[in-house]
């Protein structure tokens, strides 16, 4: 038998303290990164038992979900979920965790703070109570979201039980046309294995489109593995992600930096190395994507038209697309560039770092909003990606142009805060989910990638870049 | 966590694919620092014709009479009967959490999504995942009898109906065992203390940039 491994498997192998009889592991944590929404009944849990978290300094905690993204200096309005972000704060206060609260230039959305602070490094294993940390697999490490019982049993144990998952490659092959960039690439993957074609399965992606992809875009293609089903989602290590992760405030430097790049740089599938399933996708035939329905699997090319259910032979498949079209009030067989948007919202842990906002800032440039959108807007994924854009000028784009400049939060993408579609409204969103009410009770959301939505804000309708 | 043995209870139908955790309990409900009280919000959109929030009274709300859970006998129901792919999305426990506080001790399916079915065990609420076909059989039978018992045997791993065997299900040895005994997990762990510390005294050596 062939020793080759997957990177999936060597991430594995290398935090497993203990497996029981039926293979269930107690799989050892490296980072715990905490938001204010999936803690608070875990830090009680914890307090009741009368039980310290086992490792402090493998925490840090960020307030994203509820924070508002307009003017910081008058607080939350909301009582409610003022109390959850001081419920946050005081907990970090109580335990002595390292938080970058809602006043930190470092604040933002966990899965862009982690990164940019050099938090997530290669080869850790990562967990967050949300579902997107998957994110942190675009440098080789093992992400994947927990709910609460779980940060509750990794503050206090460091650990998680954990089934081994089984391997999937998606291999994304060749190069992708210009314009067209790693949303479309995830979108399309998810168009072809469909939500839950990746349930079980750990992913990891390749190809020399993956490679070629800075660490950002990896960053969105991992970011949205669990809109394929798979918990954790990967790209092997290289020089872009080394180069990225040097310098970063928590990463190794000097003689432990060259031990680790050693290790790091193992950090890759073995040639051989037995995957459980293999997709292969042809970079080429990648269009830009946008869904059209309410589920991240209904997607279609920019330049294709809603799809019909009655062309679908699985009746529970079509009876899902017909509910999804009444929700989204559109006709099968319209052009997708017919369909006029109402809001644009361009940020979330899939699009909010700085390649994405000069993506859309390229597209906005000398431009002004449709008179038909009624808000077009931009929230950077942190304080310090907010402020890189504003030493680059595109604040200034963006606000020429009509959007709106905001500060730095999880915002539109789930609505948590005052961020959100009206019943009945339109979104082309950079985010990842396009669920029923997901913006706003009754709003319909669009999934599309920042160069997308800021044309589609300039034109009033959904509008190619490629062409 | 409340342990798990037997059950017998009226199925309620929720027929659609992809039932996604936002649809469980919608976003504006997770504002809560608490785990109770979902119960009454879970699947809000659907279940009410208004919109709902942490600070809205639900009796003074419009109930959507169409939902199947407003409707006698499935307002009484303890297990769901769902399509493929439930509890898919967002991580968010507080969807369990909702589940049981309705009063759901099961949920059948033929597939689930990963961290769903996950932080279903960490609540005692039992995920069955069965062939589409006898799913399929299970909403027939439903839709010809509303009020239909099904039994759960989680020590046989058995579903009942009527008297007779309609399938074995499949679950982990140690998640089974967790479940019938109602085990929290974290004092189980923590039996195992000295082989994590242990661990990090070994990958203090190995990856000291980790420490």
């Amino acid at each position: 038998m062939s020793n080759a491994k997957t990177l999936y498997d060597k991430l594995w192998d290398d935090h497993v303290v203990r497996t029981e009889k039926d293979g269930t592991a107690l799989l050892y944590i490296d980072r715990h990164l905490v938001h204010e929404v999936t803690s608070p009944q875990a830090f009680e849990g914890l307090r009741i038992a009368g039980r310290q978290p086992w490792r402090i300094s493998s925490i840090v905690a960020v307030p994203d979900h509820n924070v508002p993204t307009t003017d910081r200096s008058v607080g939350i309005t909301d009582p409610v979920a003022k109390l959850q972000v001081e419920t946050l704060d005081a907990n970090c206060k109580e335990y002595g965790l390292t938080e970058f609260d809602m006043s930190d230039i470092r604040q933002g959305i966990v899965h862009v703070i982690g990164p940019e602070q050099g938090a997530t490094l290669p080869g850790m294993t990562v967990v967050c109570g949300d579902s997107h940390t998957s994110t942190h697999g675009a440098f080789g490490a093992l992400a994947f979201g927990i709910g609460t019982s779980e940060v509750e049993h990794v503050l206090a144990t460091q650990c998680l039980m954990q089934n081994k998952s089984m391997n999937m490659l998606v291999s994304v092959d060749g190069q992708v046309a210009k314009g067209v960039t790693a949303k479309d690439i995830v979108l399309a993957i998810i168009g072809e294995i469909g939500t839950a074609g990746g349930t079980g399965y750990a992913i990891e992606f390749g190809g020399d489109a993956i490679r070629a992809l800075s660490i950002e875009g990896r960053m969105t293609v991992c970011n949205m593995a669990i809109e394929a089903g798979a918990r954790a989602g990967m790209v092997a290590v290289d020089d872009t992600t080394i180069d990225y992760v040097k310098g970063r405030p928590y990463a190794p430097s000097g003689e432990m930096l060259e031990k680790a790049e050693a290790y790091w740089r193992t950090l890759h599938s073995d040639d051989g190395a037995r995957f459980d399933k293999v997709v292969h996708i042809d970079a080429a035939s990648i269009k830009p994507q946008v869904t059209w329905g309410t589920s991240p699997e209904m997607v279609v090319a920019i330049d294709d038209v809603v799809p019909d259910p009655d062309d679908v032979e699985d009746s529970v498949k079509a009876d899902g697309m017909r509910k999804a079209l009444a929700y989204m009030g559109l006709e099968a067989g319209t052009p997708i560039k017919a369909i006029a948007v109402d809001k644009v919202f361009i940020g979330s842990c899939t699009n909010s770092r700085i390649e994405d906002l000069r993506a859309a800032a390229q597209i906005a440039e000398g431009k002004k909003v449709a008179d038909n959108v009624k808000l077009a807007m931009v929230v950077p994924g942190s304080g310090l990606v907010k402020q890189q854009a504003e030493e680059e000028g595109l604040d200034k784009i963006f606000i020429d142009a009509g959007f709106e400049w905001r500060e730095p939060g999880c915002s539109m993408c789930l609505a948590m805060n005052a961020d959100r579609l009206e019943s009945g409204e339109r979104c082309a969103s950079t985010s990842n989910r396009n669920f029923e009410g997901r913006q706003g009770q009754g709003g319909r959301t669009h999934l599309v990638s920042p160069a997308i939505a800021a044309a589609s804000a300039i034109n009033g309708h959904f509008a190619d870049v490629t062409q | 966590m409340q342990a798990f043995t037997q059950h017998t209870g009226i199925v309620a139908p929720l027929d659609r694919p992809n039932v996604d955790t936002d649809a469980i309990i919608p976003k504006q409900f997770l504002k809560s620092i608490k785990r109770s009280v979902f119960g009454p919000n879970a699947f809000d959109d659907w279940r009410y014709l208004d919109e709902g929030g942490p600070e809205i009274d639900n009796d003074s709300r419009r109930i959507n009479p169409d939902f199947v859970l407003n409707q006698s006998p499935f307002d009484k129901s303890t297990i769901l009967l769902a399509r493929e792919n439930f509890g898919c999305g967002s991580s968010r426990e507080h969807a369990v959490w909702a589940l049981d506080d309705f009063g759901f001790r099961a949920v059948i399916a033929p597939s689930f999504a990963d961290i769903f079915y996950n932080n279903s065990f960490k609540n005692g609420l039992l995920p069955i995942a069965l062939d589409t076909d006898v799913v399929d059989d299970l909403f027939n039978r439903v839709a010809a009898k509303p009020g239909l018992e099904v039994s759960i045997d989680l020590e046989a791993q058995t579903v009942s109906c009527e008297g007779e065997k309609i399938a074995d299900f499949v679950i982990d040895e140690f998640r089974k065992h967790c479940m019938l005994n109602g085990l929290d997990d974290i004092g189980l762990t923590l039996q195992h203390a000295d082989e994590i510390k242990a661990y990090e005294e070994q990958r203090k050596q190995s990856a000291p940039w980790l420490f």
